[in-house]
Protein backbone atom coordinates (compact mmCIF):
# COMPACT_ATOMS: atom_id res chain seq x y z
CA UNK A 1 0.00 0.00 0.00
CA UNK A 2 1.36 3.41 -0.84
CA UNK A 3 0.74 6.31 1.56
CA UNK A 4 -2.28 7.63 -0.35
CA UNK A 5 -3.97 4.23 -0.28
CA UNK A 6 -3.17 3.93 3.41
CA UNK A 7 -4.87 7.24 4.13
CA UNK A 8 -7.86 6.38 1.94
CA UNK A 9 -8.26 3.05 3.75
CA UNK A 10 -8.03 4.71 7.16
CA UNK A 11 -10.51 7.44 6.23
CA UNK A 12 -13.01 4.95 4.85
CA UNK A 13 -12.70 2.95 8.05
CA UNK A 14 -13.28 6.10 10.12
CA UNK A 15 -16.31 7.05 8.01
CA UNK A 16 -17.92 3.66 8.33
CA UNK A 17 -17.44 3.19 12.06
CA UNK A 18 -19.23 6.46 12.75
CA UNK A 19 -22.97 6.78 12.12
CA UNK A 20 -22.48 10.01 10.19
CA UNK A 21 -21.99 8.46 6.78
CA UNK A 22 -25.04 6.22 7.17
CA UNK A 23 -27.23 9.12 8.22
CA UNK A 24 -26.00 11.37 5.40
CA UNK A 25 -26.31 8.55 2.87
CA UNK A 26 -29.81 7.67 4.01
CA UNK A 27 -30.98 11.29 3.87
CA UNK A 28 -29.43 11.77 0.43
CA UNK A 29 -30.98 8.63 -1.00
CA UNK A 30 -34.37 9.32 0.58
CA UNK A 31 -34.45 12.84 -0.82
CA UNK A 32 -33.38 11.73 -4.28
CA UNK A 33 -35.89 8.88 -4.24
CA UNK A 34 -38.69 11.19 -3.21
CA UNK A 35 -37.75 13.72 -5.88
CA UNK A 36 -37.57 11.00 -8.52
CA UNK A 37 -41.02 9.81 -7.54
CA UNK A 38 -42.55 13.28 -7.69
CA UNK A 39 -40.85 14.06 -11.02
CA UNK A 40 -42.14 10.82 -12.50
CA UNK A 41 -45.60 11.61 -11.16
CA UNK A 42 -45.64 15.10 -12.60
CA UNK A 43 -44.26 13.82 -15.91
CA UNK A 44 -47.09 11.29 -16.21
CA UNK A 45 -49.63 13.99 -15.28
CA UNK A 46 -48.28 16.11 -18.06
CA UNK A 47 -48.53 13.17 -20.43
CA UNK A 48 -52.19 12.63 -19.48
CA UNK A 49 -53.01 16.28 -20.07
CA UNK A 50 -51.31 16.22 -23.46
CA UNK A 51 -53.31 13.16 -24.37
CA UNK A 52 -56.58 14.91 -23.48
CA UNK A 53 -55.72 17.95 -25.55
CA UNK A 54 -54.30 16.23 -28.58
CA UNK A 55 -56.30 13.06 -28.24
CA UNK A 56 -53.29 11.03 -29.31
CA UNK A 57 -50.39 9.31 -27.64
CA UNK A 58 -47.94 12.09 -27.19
CA UNK A 59 -44.33 11.27 -27.84
CA UNK A 60 -42.88 12.21 -24.47
CA UNK A 61 -39.27 13.16 -24.07
CA UNK A 62 -38.35 11.58 -20.74
CA UNK A 63 -34.92 13.12 -20.80
CA UNK A 64 -36.40 16.57 -20.83
CA UNK A 65 -39.38 15.92 -18.60
CA UNK A 66 -37.71 13.75 -16.03
CA UNK A 67 -33.98 13.42 -15.93
CA UNK A 68 -32.98 17.03 -16.40
CA UNK A 69 -35.14 18.33 -13.52
CA UNK A 70 -34.03 15.39 -11.42
CA UNK A 71 -30.35 16.07 -11.99
CA UNK A 72 -30.85 19.76 -11.22
CA UNK A 73 -32.53 18.86 -7.94
CA UNK A 74 -29.81 16.39 -7.07
CA UNK A 75 -27.29 19.14 -7.64
CA UNK A 76 -29.16 21.27 -5.08
CA UNK A 77 -29.23 18.46 -2.54
CA UNK A 78 -25.47 18.11 -2.93
CA UNK A 79 -25.01 21.71 -1.76
CA UNK A 80 -26.33 20.58 1.62
CA UNK A 81 -24.99 17.04 1.73
CA UNK A 82 -21.38 17.56 0.63
CA UNK A 83 -20.36 19.98 3.42
CA UNK A 84 -21.58 17.42 5.95
CA UNK A 85 -19.41 14.75 4.37
CA UNK A 86 -16.23 16.78 4.23
CA UNK A 87 -16.44 18.81 7.44
CA UNK A 88 -14.56 16.32 9.63
CA UNK A 89 -11.64 15.56 7.28
CA UNK A 90 -9.08 18.06 8.52
CA UNK A 91 -10.98 19.85 11.29
CA UNK A 92 -11.08 16.68 13.39
CA UNK A 93 -7.39 15.99 12.88
CA UNK A 94 -6.58 19.44 14.14
CA UNK A 95 -8.93 19.21 17.09
CA UNK A 96 -7.60 15.82 18.23
CA UNK A 97 -3.99 16.78 17.52
CA UNK A 98 -3.55 13.77 15.26
CA UNK A 99 -2.29 16.22 12.71
CA UNK A 100 1.03 16.27 14.51
CA UNK A 101 1.34 12.54 13.79
CA UNK A 102 0.65 12.98 10.07
CA UNK A 103 3.01 15.92 9.70
CA UNK A 104 5.86 14.20 11.54
CA UNK A 105 5.51 11.02 9.47
CA UNK A 106 7.54 10.45 6.33
CA UNK A 107 4.64 11.24 4.01
CA UNK A 108 4.09 14.40 1.98
CA UNK A 109 1.30 16.93 2.44
CA UNK A 110 0.29 16.19 -1.16
CA UNK A 111 -0.28 12.57 -0.20
CA UNK A 112 -2.33 13.55 2.83
CA UNK A 113 -4.54 15.92 0.83
CA UNK A 114 -4.95 13.43 -2.04
CA UNK A 115 -5.82 10.63 0.35
CA UNK A 116 -8.44 12.69 2.15
CA UNK A 117 -9.97 13.91 -1.09
CA UNK A 118 -10.06 10.48 -2.67
CA UNK A 119 -11.62 8.84 0.36
CA UNK A 120 -14.54 11.24 0.35
CA UNK A 121 -14.83 10.91 -3.43
CA UNK A 122 -15.17 7.15 -3.01
CA UNK A 123 -17.99 7.63 -0.51
CA UNK A 124 -19.75 10.15 -2.70
CA UNK A 125 -19.40 7.90 -5.78
CA UNK A 126 -20.93 5.07 -3.78
CA UNK A 127 -23.89 7.21 -2.81
CA UNK A 128 -24.30 8.42 -6.36
CA UNK A 129 -24.09 4.95 -7.86
CA UNK A 130 -26.96 3.81 -5.64
CA UNK A 131 -29.19 6.41 -7.32
CA UNK A 132 -28.61 4.76 -10.73
CA UNK A 133 -31.38 2.41 -9.64
CA UNK A 134 -33.76 5.16 -10.75
CA UNK A 135 -32.88 5.15 -14.49
CA UNK A 136 -32.41 1.38 -14.43
CA UNK A 137 -35.89 0.83 -12.98
CA UNK A 138 -37.43 3.34 -15.38
CA UNK A 139 -35.81 1.69 -18.38
CA UNK A 140 -38.04 -1.32 -17.78
CA UNK A 141 -41.16 0.78 -18.35
CA UNK A 142 -40.12 3.48 -20.77
CA UNK A 143 -37.67 4.22 -23.51
CA UNK A 144 -35.33 7.15 -23.35
CA UNK A 145 -32.01 8.27 -24.70
CA UNK A 146 -29.25 6.93 -22.44
CA UNK A 147 -26.52 9.33 -23.54
CA UNK A 148 -27.80 12.37 -21.60
CA UNK A 149 -28.30 10.11 -18.59
CA UNK A 150 -24.70 8.91 -18.71
CA UNK A 151 -23.53 12.46 -19.16
CA UNK A 152 -25.82 13.59 -16.36
CA UNK A 153 -24.15 11.17 -13.98
CA UNK A 154 -20.76 12.22 -15.29
CA UNK A 155 -21.78 15.83 -14.58
CA UNK A 156 -22.92 14.93 -11.08
CA UNK A 157 -19.62 13.19 -10.44
CA UNK A 158 -17.65 16.24 -11.57
CA UNK A 159 -19.98 18.60 -9.76
CA UNK A 160 -19.70 16.58 -6.57
CA UNK A 161 -15.94 16.40 -6.97
CA UNK A 162 -15.68 20.17 -7.18
CA UNK A 163 -17.91 20.62 -4.14
CA UNK A 164 -15.89 18.02 -2.22
CA UNK A 165 -12.75 19.95 -3.10
CA UNK A 166 -14.33 23.09 -1.64
CA UNK A 167 -15.37 21.12 1.43
CA UNK A 168 -11.87 19.73 1.95
CA UNK A 169 -10.43 23.23 1.72
CA UNK A 170 -13.00 24.59 4.19
CA UNK A 171 -12.22 21.76 6.60
CA UNK A 172 -8.53 22.60 6.52
CA UNK A 173 -9.24 26.19 7.53
CA UNK A 174 -10.69 25.55 10.99
CA UNK A 175 -10.66 23.03 13.77
CA UNK A 176 -14.40 23.39 14.31
CA UNK A 177 -16.42 20.98 12.19
CA UNK A 178 -19.59 23.06 12.28
CA UNK A 179 -17.73 26.12 11.05
CA UNK A 180 -16.11 24.00 8.34
CA UNK A 181 -19.55 22.83 7.17
CA UNK A 182 -20.95 26.36 7.04
CA UNK A 183 -17.83 27.64 5.35
CA UNK A 184 -18.06 25.11 2.52
CA UNK A 185 -21.81 25.65 2.29
CA UNK A 186 -21.15 29.38 1.89
CA UNK A 187 -18.41 28.90 -0.69
CA UNK A 188 -20.49 26.51 -2.80
CA UNK A 189 -23.46 28.86 -2.59
CA UNK A 190 -21.29 31.80 -3.63
CA UNK A 191 -20.04 29.84 -6.64
CA UNK A 192 -23.64 29.09 -7.57
CA UNK A 193 -24.77 32.69 -7.09
CA UNK A 194 -22.20 34.01 -9.52
CA UNK A 195 -24.37 32.39 -12.19
CA UNK A 196 -27.38 34.49 -11.20
CA UNK A 197 -25.16 37.56 -10.96
CA UNK A 198 -23.77 36.93 -14.43
CA UNK A 199 -27.22 36.92 -16.04
CA UNK A 200 -27.85 40.29 -14.38
CA UNK A 201 -24.62 41.56 -15.92
CA UNK A 202 -25.70 40.46 -19.36
CA UNK A 203 -23.25 40.35 -22.24
CA UNK A 204 -20.44 42.27 -20.55
CA UNK A 205 -16.92 40.88 -20.10
CA UNK A 206 -17.51 40.60 -16.34
CA UNK A 207 -20.75 38.82 -17.04
CA UNK A 208 -18.92 36.24 -19.13
CA UNK A 209 -16.28 35.71 -16.48
CA UNK A 210 -18.86 35.23 -13.76
CA UNK A 211 -20.84 32.87 -15.99
CA UNK A 212 -17.70 30.83 -16.55
CA UNK A 213 -16.88 30.74 -12.83
CA UNK A 214 -20.33 29.50 -11.85
CA UNK A 215 -20.99 25.83 -12.30
CA UNK A 216 -24.58 26.37 -13.49
CA UNK A 217 -23.76 26.79 -17.17
CA UNK A 218 -21.30 23.90 -17.32
CA UNK A 219 -23.60 21.56 -15.48
CA UNK A 220 -26.57 22.53 -17.64
CA UNK A 221 -24.70 21.75 -20.87
CA UNK A 222 -23.60 18.36 -19.64
CA UNK A 223 -27.04 17.23 -18.49
CA UNK A 224 -28.43 18.27 -21.88
CA UNK A 225 -26.15 15.66 -23.35
CA UNK A 226 -23.50 18.01 -24.71
CA UNK A 227 -19.96 16.93 -23.93
CA UNK A 228 -17.59 19.87 -24.21
CA UNK A 229 -13.96 19.71 -23.25
CA UNK A 230 -14.11 23.17 -21.70
CA UNK A 231 -16.84 22.14 -19.28
CA UNK A 232 -14.87 19.11 -18.17
CA UNK A 233 -11.78 21.30 -17.86
CA UNK A 234 -13.74 23.75 -15.71
CA UNK A 235 -14.43 21.05 -13.16
CA UNK A 236 -10.98 19.48 -13.28
CA UNK A 237 -9.20 22.82 -12.91
CA UNK A 238 -11.57 23.74 -10.08
CA UNK A 239 -10.69 20.55 -8.23
CA UNK A 240 -6.97 21.09 -8.88
CA UNK A 241 -7.25 24.61 -7.51
CA UNK A 242 -8.97 23.40 -4.33
CA UNK A 243 -6.34 20.69 -3.90
CA UNK A 244 -3.55 23.23 -4.27
CA UNK A 245 -5.18 25.73 -1.89
CA UNK A 246 -5.65 23.01 0.75
CA UNK A 247 -2.02 22.00 0.34
CA UNK A 248 -0.94 25.61 0.93
CA UNK A 249 -3.17 26.03 3.97
CA UNK A 250 -1.74 22.90 5.59
CA UNK A 251 1.80 23.84 4.73
CA UNK A 252 1.22 27.21 6.38
CA UNK A 253 0.30 25.62 9.76
CA UNK A 254 3.87 24.62 10.17
CA UNK A 255 4.98 28.21 10.05
CA UNK A 256 2.57 29.39 12.71
CA UNK B 1 23.03 11.49 17.07
CA UNK B 2 21.13 14.72 17.55
CA UNK B 3 22.78 18.03 16.94
CA UNK B 4 20.97 21.30 17.42
CA UNK B 5 22.92 24.36 16.46
CA UNK B 6 22.01 27.97 17.15
CA UNK B 7 18.31 27.35 16.71
CA UNK B 8 16.03 30.34 17.08
CA UNK B 9 12.26 30.38 16.70
CA UNK B 10 10.39 33.65 16.56
CA UNK B 11 6.67 34.30 16.43
CA UNK B 12 6.48 37.87 15.24
CA UNK B 13 8.60 39.74 17.74
CA UNK B 14 8.29 37.07 20.44
CA UNK B 15 11.25 34.70 20.68
CA UNK B 16 10.06 31.25 21.67
CA UNK B 17 13.60 29.90 21.36
CA UNK B 18 16.66 32.06 21.50
CA UNK B 19 19.83 30.65 19.96
CA UNK B 20 19.92 27.24 21.57
CA UNK B 21 22.59 24.64 20.84
CA UNK B 22 23.19 21.17 22.23
CA UNK B 23 24.12 17.72 21.06
CA UNK B 24 23.04 14.30 22.23
CA UNK B 25 25.02 11.11 21.84
CA UNK B 26 23.67 7.79 20.63
CA UNK B 27 21.84 5.84 23.34
CA UNK B 28 21.56 8.73 25.79
CA UNK B 29 18.40 9.66 27.67
CA UNK B 30 18.15 13.40 28.02
CA UNK B 31 15.46 15.42 29.75
CA UNK B 32 14.26 18.87 28.83
CA UNK B 33 13.32 20.45 32.10
CA UNK B 34 11.50 23.69 32.38
CA UNK B 35 8.22 25.30 33.45
CA UNK B 36 5.27 25.47 31.07
CA UNK B 37 5.92 27.86 28.22
CA UNK B 38 9.70 27.56 28.52
CA UNK B 39 10.09 26.32 24.95
CA UNK B 40 10.30 22.56 25.49
CA UNK B 41 7.50 21.66 23.09
CA UNK B 42 8.72 24.14 20.50
CA UNK B 43 12.21 22.60 20.59
CA UNK B 44 10.74 19.14 20.18
CA UNK B 45 8.50 20.19 17.31
CA UNK B 46 11.48 21.67 15.53
CA UNK B 47 13.55 18.51 16.00
CA UNK B 48 10.72 16.32 14.68
CA UNK B 49 10.32 18.51 11.62
CA UNK B 50 6.76 19.50 12.54
CA UNK B 51 7.79 23.14 12.24
CA UNK B 52 10.89 24.74 10.77
CA UNK B 53 13.15 26.95 12.91
CA UNK B 54 13.47 30.66 12.11
CA UNK B 55 17.22 30.13 11.94
CA UNK B 56 19.76 27.49 12.90
CA UNK B 57 20.33 23.88 11.88
CA UNK B 58 19.32 20.44 13.09
CA UNK B 59 21.13 17.24 12.23
CA UNK B 60 19.81 13.83 13.18
CA UNK B 61 21.81 10.67 12.45
CA UNK B 62 23.79 12.74 9.96
CA UNK B 63 20.75 14.02 8.04
CA UNK B 64 20.15 17.74 7.74
CA UNK B 65 16.73 18.94 8.88
CA UNK B 66 16.12 21.27 5.96
CA UNK B 67 17.73 19.23 3.18
CA UNK B 68 16.24 15.82 3.94
CA UNK B 69 13.13 16.13 6.13
CA UNK B 70 11.74 12.75 5.03
CA UNK B 71 14.91 10.89 6.02
CA UNK B 72 14.80 12.59 9.42
CA UNK B 73 11.14 11.76 9.95
CA UNK B 74 11.94 8.08 9.47
CA UNK B 75 14.55 8.29 12.24
CA UNK B 76 12.17 9.72 14.82
CA UNK B 77 9.34 8.40 16.93
CA UNK B 78 7.37 11.25 18.45
CA UNK B 79 4.86 11.28 21.25
CA UNK B 80 3.31 14.77 21.46
CA UNK B 81 1.89 16.15 24.68
CA UNK B 82 -1.60 15.04 23.62
CA UNK B 83 -1.23 11.51 22.23
CA UNK B 84 -2.33 11.66 18.57
CA UNK B 85 -5.01 8.97 18.70
CA UNK B 86 -7.88 8.19 16.35
CA UNK B 87 -10.50 7.39 18.95
CA UNK B 88 -12.76 5.47 16.59
CA UNK B 89 -10.11 2.89 15.64
CA UNK B 90 -9.06 -0.17 17.62
CA UNK B 91 -5.53 -0.29 19.02
CA UNK B 92 -4.48 -2.74 16.32
CA UNK B 93 -6.05 -0.78 13.46
CA UNK B 94 -4.44 2.37 14.73
CA UNK B 95 -0.96 0.87 15.03
CA UNK B 96 -1.31 -0.68 11.58
CA UNK B 97 -2.15 2.72 10.14
CA UNK B 98 0.77 4.41 11.89
CA UNK B 99 3.16 1.64 10.83
CA UNK B 100 2.12 2.06 7.22
CA UNK B 101 2.49 5.81 7.10
CA UNK B 102 5.88 5.44 8.75
CA UNK B 103 6.86 3.33 5.76
CA UNK B 104 6.90 -0.23 7.13
CA UNK B 105 6.16 -3.03 4.66
CA UNK B 106 3.55 -5.64 5.64
CA UNK B 107 6.08 -8.22 6.85
CA UNK B 108 7.97 -5.72 9.03
CA UNK B 109 4.69 -4.36 10.34
CA UNK B 110 3.51 -7.79 11.40
CA UNK B 111 6.66 -8.59 13.35
CA UNK B 112 6.91 -5.12 14.94
CA UNK B 113 3.25 -5.08 15.92
CA UNK B 114 3.42 -8.12 18.21
CA UNK B 115 6.63 -6.93 19.76
CA UNK B 116 5.36 -3.44 20.49
CA UNK B 117 2.02 -4.60 21.86
CA UNK B 118 3.94 -6.91 24.18
CA UNK B 119 6.48 -4.25 25.16
CA UNK B 120 3.93 -1.57 25.98
CA UNK B 121 1.59 -3.98 27.77
CA UNK B 122 -1.33 -3.52 25.41
CA UNK B 123 -2.04 -7.19 24.85
CA UNK B 124 -5.38 -7.36 26.61
CA UNK B 125 -6.75 -4.20 24.96
CA UNK B 126 -5.40 -4.65 21.42
CA UNK B 127 -8.83 -5.31 19.94
CA UNK B 128 -10.56 -2.49 21.78
CA UNK B 129 -11.56 0.90 20.44
CA UNK B 130 -9.12 3.56 21.64
CA UNK B 131 -11.93 5.91 22.65
CA UNK B 132 -12.97 3.40 25.32
CA UNK B 133 -9.53 3.09 26.91
CA UNK B 134 -8.39 4.73 30.14
CA UNK B 135 -5.88 7.53 30.17
CA UNK B 136 -2.98 5.29 31.13
CA UNK B 137 -3.69 2.91 28.28
CA UNK B 138 -4.05 5.78 25.84
CA UNK B 139 -0.65 7.04 26.86
CA UNK B 140 0.76 3.58 26.22
CA UNK B 141 -0.86 3.47 22.80
CA UNK B 142 0.77 6.84 22.19
CA UNK B 143 4.11 5.37 23.17
CA UNK B 144 3.51 2.29 21.01
CA UNK B 145 2.77 4.61 18.11
CA UNK B 146 6.12 6.33 18.57
CA UNK B 147 7.92 2.98 18.70
CA UNK B 148 6.21 1.05 15.90
CA UNK B 149 8.82 1.74 13.22
CA UNK B 150 11.68 1.07 15.66
CA UNK B 151 13.17 4.55 15.30
CA UNK B 152 16.66 5.22 16.63
CA UNK B 153 15.46 8.52 18.13
CA UNK B 154 12.49 8.93 20.46
CA UNK B 155 11.02 12.32 21.33
CA UNK B 156 8.53 12.20 24.20
CA UNK B 157 6.71 15.36 25.22
CA UNK B 158 5.70 15.11 28.88
CA UNK B 159 5.07 11.36 28.74
CA UNK B 160 3.86 11.08 32.34
CA UNK B 161 1.63 14.15 32.68
CA UNK B 162 -1.89 13.39 33.81
CA UNK B 163 -1.22 9.80 34.86
CA UNK B 164 -1.74 8.35 38.31
CA UNK B 165 1.33 7.37 40.40
CA UNK B 166 1.27 3.70 39.39
CA UNK B 167 0.97 4.54 35.73
CA UNK B 168 3.80 7.05 36.07
CA UNK B 169 6.09 4.36 37.44
CA UNK B 170 5.11 1.96 34.65
CA UNK B 171 5.75 4.49 31.92
CA UNK B 172 9.08 5.52 33.48
CA UNK B 173 10.21 1.88 33.65
CA UNK B 174 9.22 1.42 30.04
CA UNK B 175 11.26 4.42 29.01
CA UNK B 176 14.24 3.26 31.06
CA UNK B 177 14.09 -0.12 29.32
CA UNK B 178 14.23 1.57 25.95
CA UNK B 179 17.46 3.36 26.78
CA UNK B 180 20.59 2.14 25.12
CA UNK B 181 18.87 0.90 21.98
CA UNK B 182 17.24 4.29 21.45
CA UNK B 183 18.34 7.85 21.87
CA UNK B 184 15.62 9.50 23.92
CA UNK B 185 14.64 13.08 24.61
CA UNK B 186 11.80 13.61 27.01
CA UNK B 187 10.40 16.76 28.48
CA UNK B 188 9.07 17.26 31.95
CA UNK B 189 8.41 20.00 34.43
CA UNK B 190 9.27 17.74 37.36
CA UNK B 191 12.80 17.96 38.68
CA UNK B 192 12.51 14.55 40.33
CA UNK B 193 11.42 12.88 37.12
CA UNK B 194 14.32 14.32 35.16
CA UNK B 195 16.83 13.16 37.73
CA UNK B 196 15.20 9.74 38.09
CA UNK B 197 15.42 8.53 34.50
CA UNK B 198 17.85 10.68 32.60
CA UNK B 199 21.59 10.71 32.10
CA UNK B 200 21.65 14.38 31.30
CA UNK B 201 19.30 17.25 31.93
CA UNK B 202 18.90 20.29 29.73
CA UNK B 203 17.21 23.08 31.59
CA UNK B 204 15.26 25.49 29.44
CA UNK B 205 13.83 28.72 30.71
CA UNK B 206 12.20 31.46 28.66
CA UNK B 207 13.52 30.04 25.40
CA UNK B 208 17.12 29.79 26.58
CA UNK B 209 19.23 26.92 27.81
CA UNK B 210 20.04 27.64 31.43
CA UNK B 211 22.10 24.55 32.19
CA UNK B 212 23.16 21.23 30.71
CA UNK B 213 24.41 18.78 33.31
CA UNK B 214 24.16 15.30 34.76
CA UNK B 215 21.50 14.82 37.43
CA UNK B 216 24.21 14.17 40.08
CA UNK B 217 26.03 17.41 39.47
CA UNK B 218 22.78 19.24 39.16
CA UNK B 219 21.58 18.07 42.54
CA UNK B 220 24.99 18.86 44.03
CA UNK B 221 24.66 22.42 42.80
CA UNK B 222 21.13 22.65 44.03
CA UNK B 223 22.15 21.46 47.51
CA UNK B 224 24.66 24.25 47.94
CA UNK B 225 22.06 26.31 49.65
CA UNK B 226 19.54 24.59 51.80
CA UNK B 227 16.60 25.84 53.73
CA UNK B 228 15.19 24.45 56.96
CA UNK B 229 11.77 25.35 58.17
CA UNK B 230 10.89 24.93 61.82
CA UNK B 231 7.95 25.60 64.08
CA UNK B 232 8.06 25.85 67.87
CA UNK B 233 5.33 26.01 70.51
CA UNK B 234 6.55 29.27 72.06
CA UNK B 235 9.38 31.70 71.53
CA UNK B 236 11.27 34.29 73.54
CA UNK B 237 12.64 37.65 72.41
CA UNK B 238 16.19 36.63 71.52
CA UNK B 239 15.28 33.23 70.04
CA UNK B 240 15.85 34.24 66.43
CA UNK B 241 19.18 35.86 67.30
CA UNK B 242 20.40 32.78 69.13
CA UNK B 243 19.34 30.59 66.23
CA UNK B 244 21.45 32.74 63.96
CA UNK B 245 24.51 32.16 66.13
CA UNK B 246 24.32 28.35 65.71
CA UNK B 247 27.19 26.98 63.62
CA UNK B 248 26.22 26.49 59.97
CA UNK B 249 23.27 28.90 59.99
CA UNK B 250 23.60 31.72 57.48
CA UNK B 251 20.39 33.63 58.00
CA UNK B 252 17.11 33.43 59.89
CA UNK B 253 13.83 34.77 58.59
CA UNK B 254 10.37 34.83 60.08
CA UNK B 255 8.05 32.18 58.59
CA UNK B 256 4.36 32.42 57.91
CA UNK B 257 3.36 32.48 61.58
CA UNK B 258 5.11 34.20 64.54
CA UNK B 259 6.31 30.82 65.83
CA UNK B 260 7.81 29.53 62.59
CA UNK B 261 11.20 30.34 61.15
CA UNK B 262 13.18 29.69 58.00
CA UNK B 263 16.89 28.95 58.37
CA UNK B 264 19.21 29.29 55.45
CA UNK B 265 22.07 26.90 56.10
CA UNK B 266 25.55 26.35 54.75
CA UNK B 267 26.06 24.29 51.63
CA UNK B 268 25.96 20.54 51.95
CA UNK B 269 25.74 20.57 55.72
CA UNK B 270 22.78 18.98 57.47
CA UNK B 271 22.43 20.72 60.83
CA UNK B 272 18.97 19.47 61.71
CA UNK B 273 20.19 17.52 64.73
CA UNK B 274 22.15 20.50 66.15
CA UNK B 275 19.12 22.75 65.74
CA UNK B 276 16.91 20.14 67.38
CA UNK B 277 19.26 19.79 70.37
CA UNK B 278 19.39 23.55 70.82
CA UNK B 279 15.62 23.93 70.82
CA UNK B 280 15.11 20.99 73.16
CA UNK B 281 17.65 22.50 75.61
CA UNK B 282 15.61 25.74 75.69
CA UNK B 283 12.45 23.75 76.49
CA UNK B 284 10.18 25.73 74.17
CA UNK B 285 8.55 22.73 72.42
CA UNK B 286 9.70 21.74 68.97
CA UNK B 287 6.69 21.07 66.78
CA UNK B 288 8.24 20.61 63.36
CA UNK B 289 11.57 20.75 61.61
CA UNK B 290 12.18 19.83 58.00
CA UNK B 291 14.45 20.47 55.08
CA UNK B 292 12.51 22.57 52.62
CA UNK B 293 12.26 20.76 49.26
CA UNK B 294 13.60 22.79 46.40
CA UNK B 295 10.90 23.88 43.99
CA UNK B 296 11.63 24.21 40.30
CA UNK B 297 11.50 27.97 40.68
CA UNK B 298 14.14 27.88 43.41
CA UNK B 299 16.23 25.58 41.25
CA UNK B 300 16.09 28.07 38.42
CA UNK B 301 17.16 30.86 40.72
CA UNK B 302 20.10 28.83 41.94
CA UNK B 303 21.11 27.57 38.53
CA UNK B 304 20.85 30.83 36.70
CA UNK B 305 22.97 32.43 39.40
CA UNK B 306 25.66 29.82 39.71
CA UNK B 307 26.26 28.21 36.37
CA UNK B 308 26.62 30.81 33.63
CA UNK B 309 29.84 29.07 32.58
CA UNK B 310 27.98 25.92 31.63
CA UNK B 311 26.14 27.46 28.73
Amino acid sequence: MNPVQTIVAKELRSYFVSPVVYVIGAIFLAMVGLLAYSTVASASNQALRLMQIQNTYAQLNLNELLFRPLFRSMNLILIIVIPLLTMRLFAEERKLRTFELLLTSPIGINEIVSGKFMSVLVIYSGMLSLTTLIPITLSAYATFDWRPVYLGYFALLLQGGLMLGIGVLASSLTENQIIAAFLSFGMILALWMTGALSSAMGETPLGHILAYLSFTEHFERLIRGLLNLKDVLYYLSGMAFMWFATHQVIDSYRWK
Amino acid sequence: MIEVQEVTKRYGTFSALDNISFSIKKGEIVAFLGPNGAGKTTTMRIITGFMPPTSGTIRIAGFDGLASPMAIKKQIGYLPETPPLYLELTVQEYLTFVGRIKGLDPAQLLSRMDKIIEQTGLKEVQGRVIGHLSRGYRQRVGLAQALIHNPPVLILDEPTTGLDPNQIIEIRDLIKNLAGSHTIILSTHLLAEATAICQRVIIIHKGKIVAIDTPEQLSAKLQQSETLSLTVEQTYPDFALELGRLPGVLAVTQGTSPNSFMLETQQGRDIRSEVTKFIVSREIGLLEIKAQPLTLEDAFKVLTKESPADR
